[in-house]
């Protein structure tokens, strides 16, 4: 790739998701405000290498993009009869040459960027489409590149994209940022999609570690600016805590050959401290609203509480333990379960612990979850059970799907001696 | 990846810092910092007090000697910085490049972590923090 183009790339990079935004909001489709978009990248990508990278590019792409949404327009009213498109089309003409994006007030941009991640984040495109989607008109990332990070192949991912924008367009769901109850029952999805993207990131899955650690960057960023543009919502302070502070671990969560360092063996000194104070800064905020602290707001003081402690052998379990509690009455899940009987064990022994085991370990969903034996072999362990402990390792190794994980549980299956 | 882009704003010690006319350049800087900040790119930043609210020290053959500023080459000195997190070097100094100030530098360097460090490295770390 040339310089220029690379220039050209990062500006693309920095500008396309307020220009597809501020064109699906005059047009009220994502799908063809993208298309807009990349008409002026190649435009872009023609005319800046020799003349230069304009002195206001979002402006120029802006202005380009309308251009080629008129001509589009205009050739399409010729050929399509329907009526109804037509007038559709005429009015997104009219919309179009009456705003002006260069005008356009901060809020306004806030608020069309905003519109972008709701309409991306829709109820009713998958999990998976959403994710993608995202990525693609928030991150700015291409085809390849989504499919890169989450081991897909590029058809699929392709396919996926094609498919989320059609049924955006044949739900004829409106570009806007909903308001009130509904604001409240859709940002949950939102917040989600940045949280899936984070531990597509931070999993000690597979993939290239480069991809790994910009997966995790990209959501950090999709979270602050989600954090900027709605900054009475509690959770939203809450998930962008959470993420700085287990991102602040990213350095020491992994051996010299990849092999994953559970929380409380890590080298603490590798913990990224400028992070961990963003975190509380972003818990403060949270904690600073009227409503209390939601699922993404609890488990971000239990990481905050974690990063508290300078050695793993300080921290507050009583306290964890009742963060747990408190999580598992507003979001009762058999995973927080087995997190608070860990908690519980460190608090108050190993049966503490293990007691909570027996009353979840019927759970359907835990059937075939390594970190059930695997959170039991460890108690079993403190409480000098070591035979048991043993085959629950064992257990636990054949159910993990990482290699990795296999064997450091293995080992831990072995007796020390051995 | 991160960035520390640094601001030289070559000017003397005396005329360091906000001046009463200078609102207008100041609020076109917050502007600019928002604008960051609404990226989702700035990790931290900072503007410096002039060179005389520091010193120097200067190590040499394992002796350290202090120097109080103000100095000769001021305009060489550091009066700011700002931590972004970037998706390339490119759009690192795309930002930069958008930084209302004038008759400055800005200089972007890119940040080393841990695992751009040897393994022997990492351990000598780990070690100096105890571990």
């Amino acid at each position: 790739m040339t310089d220029a183009k690379r220039a050209i790339e990062a500006v693309w990079r920095i500008e396309s998701a307020r220009l597809i935004a501020g064109l699906a909001r005059m047009t009220q489709d994502v799908g063809l405000a993208e298309d807009l978009a990349q008409d002026a990248l190649v435009a872009a990508l023609e005319k800046w290498p020799g003349d230069g990278v304009p002195d206001n590019p979002g402006a120029w792409l802006m202005a380009t993009a309308k251009n080629r949404a008129i001509d589009r327009m205009r050739r399409q009213a010729s050929f399509q009869s329907k009526r109804e498109e037509i007038a559709r089309e005429t009015g997104a003409l009219f919309a179009m040459e009456r705003s002006d994006f260069e005008a356009a007030a901060d809020d306004e941009i806030g608020d069309d960027l905003l519109a972008l991640i709701f309409t991306c984040c829709h109820p009713l495109l998958s999990r998976e489409a959403r994710v993608a989607l995202t990525l693609r008109l928030l991150g700015g990332l291409t085809t390849p590149e989504i499919a890169r990070a989450f081991l897909a192949p590029e058809s699929t991912v392709a396919q996926r994209l094609v498919r989320a924008k059609r049924t955006l367009r044949e739900a004829r769901v409106p570009f806007e940022v909903p308001r009130g109850v509904e604001l409240d029952e859709r940002l949950p999805s939102v917040l989600e999609v940045v949280y899936l993207v984070f531990n597509e990131g931070y999993a000690a899955s597979a993939g290239e570690d480069w991809v790994r650690r910009d997966l995790c960057e990209e959501a950090l960023r999709l979270g602050r600016i989600l954090a900027e543009l709605a900054p009475r919502e509690p959770e939203v302070h809450g998930l962008i805590a959470l993420l700085e502070i287990q991102a602040s671990r990213l350095a020491a969560r992994h051996g010299p050959n990849g092999e994953p360092i559970l929380l409380l063996d890590q080298d603490r000194g590798r913990w990224d401290p400028l992070l961990i104070v963003r975190g509380r800064q972003a818990l403060e905020r949270a904690e600073g609203l009227p409503r209390p602290l939601g699922p993404y707001g609890l488990q971000a003081v239990i990481a905050a509480c974690h990063a508290q402690a300078i050695r793993a052998e300080e921290t507050d379990w009583v306290k964890i333990a009742a963060l747990y509690d408190a999580l598992a009455q507003i979001q009762p899940s058999p995973i927080v379960e087995l997190n608070r009987a860990v908690a519980l064990g460190m608090a108050f022994g190993p049966e503490a612990g293990l007691a909570l085991l027996d009353e979840i370990s019927d759970e359907t969903s835990l059937r075939d979850y390594h970190l059930l034996p695997s959170v039991r072999g460890d108690l079993l362990e403190k409480a000098g059970r070591l035979d048991e402990a043993a085959t629950e390792f064992k257990r636990a190794a054949e159910l993990t799907t990482n290699a990795r994980e296999r064997d450091l549980l293995l080992s831990r299956a072995a007796p020390p001696d051995a | 990846m991160r960035f520390m882009m640094f601001m030289y704003p070559e000017i003397e010690e005396k005329d360091w810092g906000p001046k009463a006319d200078d609102v207008e350049a100041f609020q076109a800087m917050g502007r600019y910092n928002e604008e960051l900040r609404k990226a989702g790119m700035l990790l931290s930043l900072d503007g410096l007090q002039p060179p005389s609210e520091g010193g120097v020290v200067s190590m040499t053959d394992g002796k350290a000697t202090i120097t109080d500023g103000p100095f000769a080459e001021a305009k060489e000195v550091v009066g700011g910085y700002w931590l972004i997190q970037a998706r390339s070097k490119e759009e690192a100094l795309e930002w930069a490049s958008r930084c209302p100030a004038d008759n400055c530098k800005i200089e972007v360097r890119r940040v080393f972590e841990m695992e751009d460090f040897p393994q022997d490295i990492q351990d000598a770390a780990q070690e100096n923090f105890g571990g």
